[in-house]
């Protein structure tokens, strides 16, 4: 029992990781929580599910909806936070949020409002390990996350836009005047961001189905646990997510089902009230 | 001078008799969630109570008076709900009005029927709306009670008797959750496990794994999609082969498309809708089925929804009660109440002063078997 | 201060009038329930515009306001009067727990606590389903009483509402002319010169963030004894968030706008029904385009815009042409 929950939890935990991550990314480079990062989990998924239900091979579809997922973020960029970068962060965030409702309204209209199917892109019978069950969606989703985390790790440790994107976060006045162009950076946070937000979409669409309004409790959740694990570090949201995950399974198989859901927010109010520099952030808060 | 007022008179006289031919028409509101997350129901509601007006209308309307319906959307949402009622009573001054779809919104807008007595005809199935009785608000969808019976018999005719169920956490799942456990000794059925999840949860296998082990024969799954498709393919994902039990809230092809393979097996209590050709031709209401679904496919193009069906139901009491009373909204409360024998889409209405539902057990339900990715009829 | 009176005068002179004038039940129960977020608003509005903290949260002091009140007078018999001082209680206490520790931070970090606090809120409303009612909501709340006064219809409740509109606005004004909403102006302009004026920053930012709870659970209560049922959809994160929007889209630091903004985007869905599905995505334009295009505010870029034409007509009738403009505040 408590492998196949472990399991359920990591592949969960995977999933609030990719959005966590998402989340982090967009904050160094701008400083800016971007509401609609949920809205970018659900046009991956609704891409997945709705290319695939119309019969075209699984090995279009996934570059397909990725490519979606992150022209979304671009655009997003393009047109809404680039025309107000001299704004406040508060009406930044005012905008994501007018992102997220303008995106789940033209989900609405393209693809309706019911769920949309997909199946597993990878069928067949759960494996059996220790006698615990493994579906082998799961094991996919894992397998994927871990390959795109590493790849993550790399790209921030080894490339040139990786280190800058660092260095902006840190200090972004300094940032700029060592000529690091802004602009650009800002570009490639919403695209990398929506991408992984994307991967995270079309993973799940076989397991939880993809409808418009889908985004909202992903994105919250995903936001809790980067925030649990520091806003400013990549290790604190991939840790966040998968303690948030493994803690839900746990605690439904466990304790009780009814307060699954709250769990991500009790830890959202214990960090913040405990150690609010999040996990693994080495800043300390300044306090007034 | 006396000739002249009768000449007067008499021409009053022919203008009213002249004026009676275009006789005004009746109006009646509704209230649907025609938008937002619970516009599955409202929609085909609307597009129901639309077809039928017209053919009314199409036919000499009721005793030669046209019918008008103002129709608003809630979207679902109480505040919404409540603003539009009031609009409807004492702005469009309707006699009668239909819906609202949702058992929260219902409950929203039943004390103000009652404020402003206006005969209110919801189309949820929340037992609450009608129990306690308010002279003013009656319901025409089947009290979730039915479908529990129903299940509960079919498990104790197959010897089942430990359950594990698993609720969504929105108004259906916990009207299915209180009945559930409320019925439950009366069938001499053990609740094994009580699990819930959210209506946009993502993974239900630590409901199930904690299922599986408290050692339950069945499991009853109650919500609307797309929770219970998912708790269909965790139940195959998790290797597990207990008898699947789903409620009415998923009696639509969406969830056959969606659960896949994963439904196949699935047993559940609908309305006789979505099998009306397997029923037998003896069935009062077959007729009246097959005819709706026709009318409605050559219309929209697609297959009525059981939803569109509570809708349809509203309106034809609606419809008799307009016929006997007139234009008068005691009157036609009072017409409802007294409704018997009124064949409908999800059963055989008979009103009374202490059933504001007036729907038995009986044609309410049936149980359906998914097999090769369709409904059919269980026989009993 | 005196333009600011003949605002309010012309607001209470205008409430009067439609109290009187009209005869519409259907009007009333729009503008009540259209007052009750102007009250939530109001508060808000001094949060986020004078303090300089932002709760995405609100709706879940609006409900608490709501459920507690309503669960006091359903399960326990409590009278209206007292179960809303209860509900007070409640929520100040655990806005004050909340606000403790976040409050001390420089940041948003509130922003983020009452985020998690209201899912949670909203959570506990539908599981607690033995207190609240769960998902499927309580009924049988009885109207609001005051002694032997009832409000019944929305004609009356549209009074009340519309008089604690102008006395939390009397209150809100008399805080921000006070030397206190000074120094709380003065926030973001430098903390250390606050500090040294004997100003404690921490206790200032709570005495307004407890202020706009209060406002909220207020609110609640009423909108709980005027519609006699709630349920937990009336009170989401999704709810709170509009609440932000109409103080952003109203103008931030100006509490008339925000007023403005409340009314506006509570009555624009009522304006774009017709266009049915692209409502959604309508209003998510809407939002956007005021932020990137008049990010003061839609009332107040429109007032930069167009205001200097319309003063420049007004220029030599002497009341338009004296005291300080709106940027100069």
């Amino acid at each position: 029992m408590i492998l196949e929950l472990l399991f359920s939890g990591l592949v969960n935990g995977a999933i609030y990781a990719l959005i966590a991550l998402g989340f982090m990314i967009i904050y160094s480079a701008t400083g800016v929580i971007n509401f609609a990062q949920g809205e970018f989990v659900m046009v991956g998924a609704m891409l997945t599910a709705w290319l695939a239900g119309r019969g075209w091979p699984l090995l279009l579809v996934l570059p397909l909806a990725l490519a979606g997922a992150t022209l979304t973020g671009i655009l997003t960029e393009r047109f809404t936070i680039r025309p107000a970068r001299e704004a406040s962060p508060l009406t930044l965030i005012i905008i994501t949020i007018g992102v997220s409702i303008l995106l789940k309204g033209v989900a609405m209209l393209l693809w309706g409002k019911e769920p949309l199917p997909a199946s597993p892109f990878w069928a067949g019978p759960p494996l059996s390990f220790f006698k615990a069950a493994l579906p082998r969606q799961g094991l996919l989703v894992l397998g994927t996350s871990a390959l795109v985390f590493v790849v993550v790790a790399a790209f921030f440790r080894y490339t040139l836009w990786g280190k800058a994107m660092r260095a902006c976060a840190y200090n972004r006045f300094g940032a700029r005047i060592l000529g690091i162009n802004l602009s650009g950076l800002t570009c490639l946070a919403f695209g990398i961001s929506a991408a992984l937000s994307g991967l995270a979409g079309t993973v799940i669409a076989p397991l939880v189905f993809a409808s418009y309004d889908m985004g909202t409790m992903l994105g919250l959740k995903g936001f809790s646990a980067a925030v649990f694990g520091g806003l400013g570090s990549a290790g604190g949201a991939l840790l966040g997510g998968f303690i948030l995950g493994i803690l839900e399974a746990l605690a439904a198989g466990y304790l009780s089902s009814a307060y699954k859901d709250a769990i991500a927010f009790i830890l959202l109010l214990v960090v913040l009230f405990l150690r609010p520099e999040g996990l693994l952030s080495p800043e300390k808060m300044e306090k007034l | 001078m006396r000739n002249w007022l009768a000449i007067f008179l008499g021409g009053l006289l022919f203008l009213w008799g002249s004026l009676g031919q275009a006789k005004k028409p009746y109006r009646i509101g509704a209230l649907f969630s025609v938008t937002g997350p619970t516009s599955f129901i409202g929609d085909p509601e609307k597009k129901t109570l639309e077809m039928l007006v017209e053919e009314v209308n199409r036919a000499g309307g009721i005793n030669g008076h046209p019918v008008e319906a103002i129709i608003y959307d809630t979207q679902g949402e109480e505040t919404l709900t409540v603003q539009k009622f009031m609009r409807l009573v004492t702005q469009d001054r309707v006699l009668a009005v239909i819906g609202p779809s949702r058992t929260g919104t219902s409950l929203a807008v039943a004390p103000l029927a009652e404020r402003y007595r206006v005969p209110l005809i919801s189309c949820a199935a929340g037992i609450r709306i009608v129990e306690p009785v308010r002279p003013y608000v009656f319901k025409v969808a089947q009290s979730d009670r039915l479908a529990v019976k129903k299940i509960y018999g079919y498990l104790k005719a197959h010897g089942l008797t430990r359950v594990g169920i698993l609720t969504v956490s929105n108004g259906f799942g916990q009207s299915g959750r209180q009945e559930l456990k409320r019925l439950a000794p009366q069938y001499g059925i053990t609740i094994v496990a009580d699990e819930l999840f959210g209506p946009k949860d993502t993974d239900m296998k630590p409901q199930l794994i904690r299922i599986r082990k408290a050692k339950a024969q069945a499991v009853i799954c109650w919500g609307t999609n797309p929770g219970p498709a998912i708790v269909a393919r965790n139940m195959r994902e998790l290797g597990m082969t207990q008898k699947l039990i789903m409620s009415h809230g998923v009696a639509s092809r969406r969830f056959i498309e969606l659960a896949g393979k994963a439904a196949e097996g699935i047993i559940l209590p609908a309305g006789k809708l979505i099998v009306a050709h397997e029923l037998p031709d003896t069935d009062p209401q077959k007729p009246l089925l097959l005819s709706y679904i026709k009318r409605y496919k050559a219309r929209y193009g697609v297959e009525p929804s059981s939803f569109g069906g509570h809708a349809y139901d509203a309106f034809l009491l609606l419809k008799k009660a307009l016929a006997q009373a007139g234009a008068d909204r005691k009157a036609i409360r009072d017409a409802l109440e007294n409704m018997k024998g009124v064949r409908g889409i999800h059963g055989i209405f008979n009103m009374s002063p202490q059933d504001h539902n007036g729907l038995s057990e009986r044609e309410a339900f049936v149980l359906v078997e998914i097999r090769g990715g369709d409904f059919h009829l269980l026989k009993e | 201060m005196l333009r600011e009176y003949l605002k309010l005068g012309a607001l209470a002179l205008l409430v009067l009038a439609a109290f009187l004038g009209l005869h519409n039940e259907y009007l009333f129960n729009v503008l009540t329930m259209v007052g009750l977020q102007v009250l939530v608003v109001i508060g808000l509005s001094l949060l986020m515009g004078y303090a300089g903290q932002v709760s995405l949260g609100h709706a879940a002091f609006y409900g608490l306001g709501a459920y507690v009140s309503a669960i006091l007078s359903v399960r326990y018999g409590v009278s209206p009067l007292w179960g809303l001082l209860g509900a007070q209680g409640l929520t100040l206490l655990l806005a004050f727990l909340v606000g403790l520790p976040t409050l001390r931070l420089r940041g948003h970090y509130l922003a983020l606590a009452t985020l998690g606090l209201g899912v949670i809120v909203e959570i506990f409303f539908k599981e607690a389903v033995g207190l609240t009612g769960g998902p499927s909501g309580l009924v049988g709340i009885p109207p609001f009483t005051v002694g032997s006064l009832a409000f019944l219809s929305f004609h009356q409740t549209f009074l009340l509402t519309w008089s604690l509109v102008l006395l939390a606005l009397v209150v809100s004004l008399h805080l921000i002319h006070s030397p206190w909403g000074r120094a709380l102006l003065a926030l973001h302009d430098s903390e250390p010169a606050l500090r040294s004026l004997g100003y404690s920053i921490h206790r200032l930012k709570m005495g307004v963030f407890l202020f706009s709870v209060a406002l909220a659970t207020l609110a609640g209560s009423l909108y709980a004894h005027f519609v006699t049922f709630i349920s937990p959809y009336s009170f989401t994160f999704l709810h709170s968030i509009e609440f932000v929007t109409m103080v952003v889209v109203g103008g931030i630091a100006s509490l008339w706008g925000a007023v403005t903004g409340a009314v506006f985007l509570a009555l624009l869905p009522e304006l774009l029904t017709r266009f049915e599905d692209y409502e959604v995505a309508i209003f998510g334009i809407i939002l956007i385009m005021v932020m990137i295009y008049s990010p003061e505010g839609l009332i107040a870029g429109l007032e930069k815009r167009i205001w200097p034409y319309v003063r420049s007509w007004f220029t030599g009738i002497p009341f338009y042409g004296s005291g300080p403009k709106r940027s100069e505040r």
